[in-house]
């Protein structure tokens, strides 16, 4: 691949080298960068990708800093246009959190604020060039610190599945921990083993309630990554192929792509209230 | 698109991310957005009240108008009758005036008059003597005379 010169660059290779990360890990004995997709393979799992977890961590503090000061600096009667702006997006997840979510719970309006904000931004990234800040930004700058050829970088954190399934998890992880709060370790057992179908169904009952649980992590943060990875993968296509018309092609696709970052990042809110929501829920019998 | 320690790094951050909203993020909006609404309530009540207080104000006012209306009758009948007294008692005086006027009047008359009468007594009697002198022209008396002139003088 160090051998190709930019003049040969393929379609296939254009779009293989914008969707690998910039991963930094152990390779022959020693930590560095990977400098082909197949070495960050290698890597195994203690490996990083350098470029999604630094935008995720930017993006996050940025927005919870930037949050904080307005609530610092805010007025009570003369409120200014971000003022407005943030007391706006902080009240439409507090009328979500209090239509779909029927239990006391101080963590969820927090929670659901992180989530749909910092998935926001994080979707938002995919409006921006495919090429801006990895060919005319991290490239050059790689290549001159690191002296990496041709390093990826990508700038949409949720196209890496590590991040929309970190976040997923630890979604599962807190349904597990209040299910086991409010219901017991018994009723929340209970509730996968005699489910729907009464106790002398048990197995029937694991085999659909089993599945069930473990689906919602995972159909939570695949389904964000897919629709954003779909997303930037018809950018890449666009920009590889159809040459001056890559333009109006460009801007077309992002419309349509404006309307799925906000409603992917409802969706991960709202199924977030839904299955804590649930957590909380004891039955009575 | 392999699974590696980003995920656990995304769960570190969430974690961290998610401490710090609940603790140094939510609760500001949360109390901003109460405080407001609490301000917002308490404007509706004191504008309620401010409607409630205009309206006693109203009543009172009225109420105020009528009585002074009231008073100012009392006031207008009290002075129209102090003004017929004052027109009797003035009339009175002027009679009283008038009939002292009078009185000194007549008095001054009487005086007059008597004092025209003593005038002419004596001028009577002056013509009387001329008239006895002419009369008897000599023997007469002079002193024998003028008592009895003086005699009649004063009968007169």
């Amino acid at each position: 691949m160090a051998a190709e010169s930019a003049a040969e660059l393929t379609v296939q290779d254009y779009i293989t080298h914008h969707l690998s990360f910039l991963t930094f890990g152990r390779i022959d004995g020693h930590w560095g960068f990977a400098h082909t997709p197949e070495e960050a393979a290698e890597m195994g799992f203690w490996a990083i990708n350098v470029d999604t977890m630094g935008w995720s961590i930017f993006l996050g503090a940025g927005f919870l800093w930037f949050f904080r000061r307005v609530a610092v600096n805010a007025s009570i009667d003369n409120p200014s246009g971000v003022q407005n702006f943030v007391e706006a997006v902080v009240e439409f997840v507090d009328a979500r959190v209090s239509e779909a979510f029927n239990y006391k719970n101080e963590l969820i309006g927090p929670l659901c604020l992180l989530l749909f904000f910092w998935i926001l931004l994080m979707n938002t990234m995919d409006l921006v060039p495919v090429d801006l800040l990895t060919t005319f930004g991290a490239e050059p700058l790689l290549h001159t610190v690191f002296h990496l050829e041709n390093a990826p970088f990508k700038v949409v954190p949720t196209t890496d599945p590590n991040i929309t399934m970190g976040m997923s998890v630890t979604v599962f992880l807190m349904i597990i921990y209040y299910s086991i709060k409010n219901k017991g370790l018994g009723g929340f057992l209970g509730e996968l083993a005699f489910h729907p179908f009464g106790k002398w169904m048990m197995p029937f009952n694991l085999i659909i309630e089993v599945p069930t649980l473990f689906a919602k992590p995972i159909s939570l943060g695949l389904r964000l990554f897919g629709n954003l990875y779909a997303g930037e993968l018809l950018f890449l296509l666009i920009a590889s192929m159809l040459g001056l018309w890559q333009l109006p092609a460009h801007f077309v696709w992002a419309a349509f792509h404006l309307l799925v970052i906000p409603l992917q990042a409802f969706v991960f809110m709202m199924l977030t209230i839904v299955y804590l929501n649930a957590a909380h829920e004891v039955p009575h019998h | 698109m392999n699974i590696n320690a980003t995920f656990l790094g995304q769960m570190i951050a969430m974690a961290f991310f998610l401490w710090f909203c609940s603790k140094y993020v939510w609760p500001l909006f949360a109390a901003i957005l109460e405080e407001r609404k609490k301000k917002i309530a308490d404007g509706l009540e004191a504008a309620a009240r401010a409607e409630k207080d205009l309206e006693l104000a109203q009543v009172k006012s009225s109420e105020q108008l009528k009585e002074a209306k009231a008073e100012a009758a009392t006031i207008i009948d009290q002075a129209n009758k102090r003004a017929a007294q004052i027109v009797d008692e003035a009339k009175e005086q002027a009679r009283e005036e008038g009939a002292r006027i009078i009185a000194g009047a007549n008095a001054e008359i009487e005086q007059e008059v008597n004092r025209a009468k003593e005038a002419l007594r004596a001028q009577v009697s002056a013509i009387a003597i001329a008239g006895a002198e002419k009369i008897l022209e000599g023997s007469v008396d002079q002193a024998a005379n003028e008592e009895m002139l003086n005699k009649l003088a004063s009968e007169l």
